[in-house]
């Protein structure tokens, strides 16, 4: 029952399967219904800001065009609103009332309690005790925003454990509540649901790069945690074999270029584990990207070799976030920072980054270094 | 009900004997490993005399052959031993922290068999590691199931693997609460030995009382299958185990049976001894 080539699939407990499978044919018939896409399609243009605008960085890399797919402005500020807003119209064309979510960088726990805040629904996002520490600025958002955040405090303290927290408060409370994913992880159908949800990134910059240089990019980049605004991006492009897909991990939570086979949060994958398939500690300064695991998409991505993926460390992170401040006026995420970092030395001309966020969350982190 | 037309079409009670007072384990001789998985998937074991099988979950760890030992004196028919996963999302806290505990420990997958081998030794119930997906893929699936029989498995349970996951590997399979008539039929049809019931709609760890869910589903798989059916999750007290052996074939105890075995083997003895004791009175057998 693997859905990716050997990657996918649904290893969670028995408990949740009826609900995978209610999940599975409401998405199916959501996407059928062209009511559903029209009023998804209305939302993210009247309340999300869709579409956001591509942006050629010159001065950040001379003698290229490098062009920035502007998520950062999308509203909260980073991709993750996509999704949240898809999957709360799912949501709530199932009947589920209470939505729960996992965080890491707070970007999607932001994402999701707006959208939660926007349609009246019941919110509670699970966050590691280090993540609440260093994104304090998306906790008090959550919370004005009229979300419970509840603090995982055992392990690494971060996306890992805040992930399966989330997931046994969902096996604890199914039959009222919808799961909200932030990235294209999890038990089948979520990784597609959540790459369907994003791939309007790739489609409208498609469309964008089209007008403005008459081709398609030479190389489309995006950094990869889970995976979901790089997913996105290449969903755009993966069958235009001239493309090439570049995703850009964390030094230190390098799932794909380090990992091995395994299973983490209801998936086969690519794991940062050892070799009795205990998982190990990802890190990165990167608190959206410090993940030990990535989409099963990937991992076939990988293995056929349509995509490559590279890593950057927190200190290349840095200086590009730097840099791209001072030769663009656009403060990135740290975690597209990484993305940035390899694409302004990518042996191309024409390059389409994936800019998924923007680093206001990231202050402190950047003066604390 | 049909417990009584189910138990009459096992063949062979296996020498455990119609006696409406049986011994405080079951009488067993120390036949090969074999043998005893044998005659375990053909009669099914306590159940098979009116007796309710009272089924305790351990951690593997270094004091666990001991700890086994007390719980069988205490009168468990069947040792559960948890093969420690660094993510168990099934699990509630107490039991994700004897985990972390036991990886702590070196309990990795090769410590665990022989941790396994070593309470096949001691104890002559049945032993059923209890794990997730993840220890099998890295192992691999046939080796594992292959290791685990040699070194005294009866059977496997995993918790993060439904019945339609690698439908190849023989292991009990779990239904919960909200799973369909179908979902239970593929269940049934999959299980090795008997069927695993969740009597709750969550992770593992006790509760007040026992899941007002479990008579109904119960009742449910009843009606889809003649398998043996175990009720595990959330049973902790001894009035929570007899009510749930009321329904069922069998009762699981994990979690408490974790924090009592802090204190020792024969803490663990003495409430070992009180959840069988409290099982028998419930269904009549007086201990």
């Amino acid at each position: 029952m693997l859905t990716y080539g050997a990657y996918g699939g649904r290893f969670v407990p028995e408990t949740v399967i009826p609900a995978l499978d209610e999940l599975e044919r409401g998405w199916r018939a959501a996407r059928a219904d062209d009511t559903f896409s029209a009023e998804l399609h209305a939302l993210l243009s009247s309340f999300g800001g869709r579409p956001t605008p591509l942006t050629v960085a010159t001065r950040f890399a001379p003698g290229k065009r490098l062009y920035l797919k502007r998520e950062d402005l999308l509203h909260t500020g980073a991709h993750k609103l996509n999704n949240a807003l898809g999957q709360a119209l799912l949501a709530r064309r199932l009947g589920k009332r209470r939505i729960v979510a996992e965080t890491g960088a707070g970007q999607h726990g932001v994402a999701v309690a707006t959208v939660c805040a926007r349609f009246g629904l019941e919110c509670v996002v699970y966050m590691g005790e280090e993540d609440v520490r260093r994104q304090s600025p998306n906790v008090q958002r959550m919370r004005l925003l009229g979300a419970e955040v509840r603090p995982v405090t055992f392990g690494t303290a971060t996306l890992r454990e805040a992930t399966s927290e989330a997931i046994r408060d969902w096996i604890g409370e199914v039959e009222t509540t919808h799961y909200l994913i932030g990235s294209c992880v999890g038990p089948h159908p979520y990784p597609e649901i959540v790459r369907e949800l994003q791939a309007v990134i790739g489609f409208e910059a498609r469309e964008q790069l089209l007008a403005a240089e008459g081709r398609l990019p030479e190389v489309a980049v995006a950094c990869v945690g889970g995976g979901s605004n790089a997913i996105g991006l290449f969903a755009a492009f993966v069958d235009d074999a001239d493309v090439r897909l570049v995703g850009v991990e964390a030094a230190g939570a390098a799932s794909l270029g380090d990992g091995r086979a395994g299973v983490l949060h209801g998936a086969r994958s690519s794991v940062l584990a050892d070799e009795d398939g205990q998982v190990l500690d990802a890190e990165s300064i990167s608190a959206g990207l410090d993940y030990p695991g990535v989409g099963p998409e990937h991992a076939y991505l990988r293995d056929t070799g349509r995509a490559e993926y590279l890593a950057a460390t927190d200190e290349e992170a840095l200086a590009a976030f730097r840099r791209l401040a001072a030769t663009e006026g656009i403060l990135p995420a740290l975690e597209p920072a990484h993305a940035l970092a390899r694409a302004a030395e990518l042996d191309a001309e024409l390059v389409l980054v994936c800019l998924s966020g923007r680093g206001d969350k990231d202050l402190g982190q950047v003066e604390g270094r | 009900m049909s417990g009584g037309a189910r138990t009459t079409t096992s063949g062979s009670d296996g020498g455990a004997g119609r006696s409406p007072i049986p011994s405080p384990h079951p009488p067993r001789g120390m036949e090969t490993v074999a043998a005893h998985r044998a005659q375990e998937r053909a009669d099914s074991a306590p159940e098979a005399n009116g007796r309710k099988a009272l089924a305790i979950y351990l951690m593997a760890g270094p004091d666990t052959p001991e700890l086994a030992e007390a719980a069988v004196e205490g009168g468990a028919d069947l040792v559960e031993l948890g093969f420690p996963f660094s993510d168990p999302l099934a699990d509630g806290p107490v039991i994700r922290r004897a985990a972390g505990r036991a990886l702590a420990q070196g309990m990795r997958t090769g410590a665990c068999l022989e941790c396994l081998a070593d309470v096949r030794e001691r104890v002559a119930v049945p032993l059923v590691p209890m794990t997730y997906a993840a220890l099998l893929e890295a192992y691999g699936y046939e080796r594992f199931a292959a290791d685990a029989g040699r070194a005294g498995a009866t059977v496997l349970i995993v918790a993060d693997l439904p019945a339609d996951e690698r439908p190849e590997l023989r292991r009990v399979q779990l239904v919960a609460p909200t799973s369909t008539d179908e979902r239970i039929a593929l269940a049934a049809a999959h299980t090795d030995g008997w069927l695993y019931l969740v009597t709750v709609t969550g992770t593992t760890g006790a509760r007040e009382r026992l899941s007002p869910s479990l008579a109904g589903l119960a009742r449910r798989t009843r009606e889809l299958t003649d398998t043996p059916l175990y009720a595990g999750f959330g049973i902790s007290t001894p009035e929570q185990a007899a009510a749930a052996a009321e329904l069922t074939d069998g009762v699981v105890v994990g979690s408490r049976a974790l924090e009592v075995a802090e204190d020792g083997a024969d803490a663990l003895r003495d409430y070992v001894r009180s959840l069988r004791a409290s099982i028998d009175a419930a269904v009549g057998i007086i201990g």
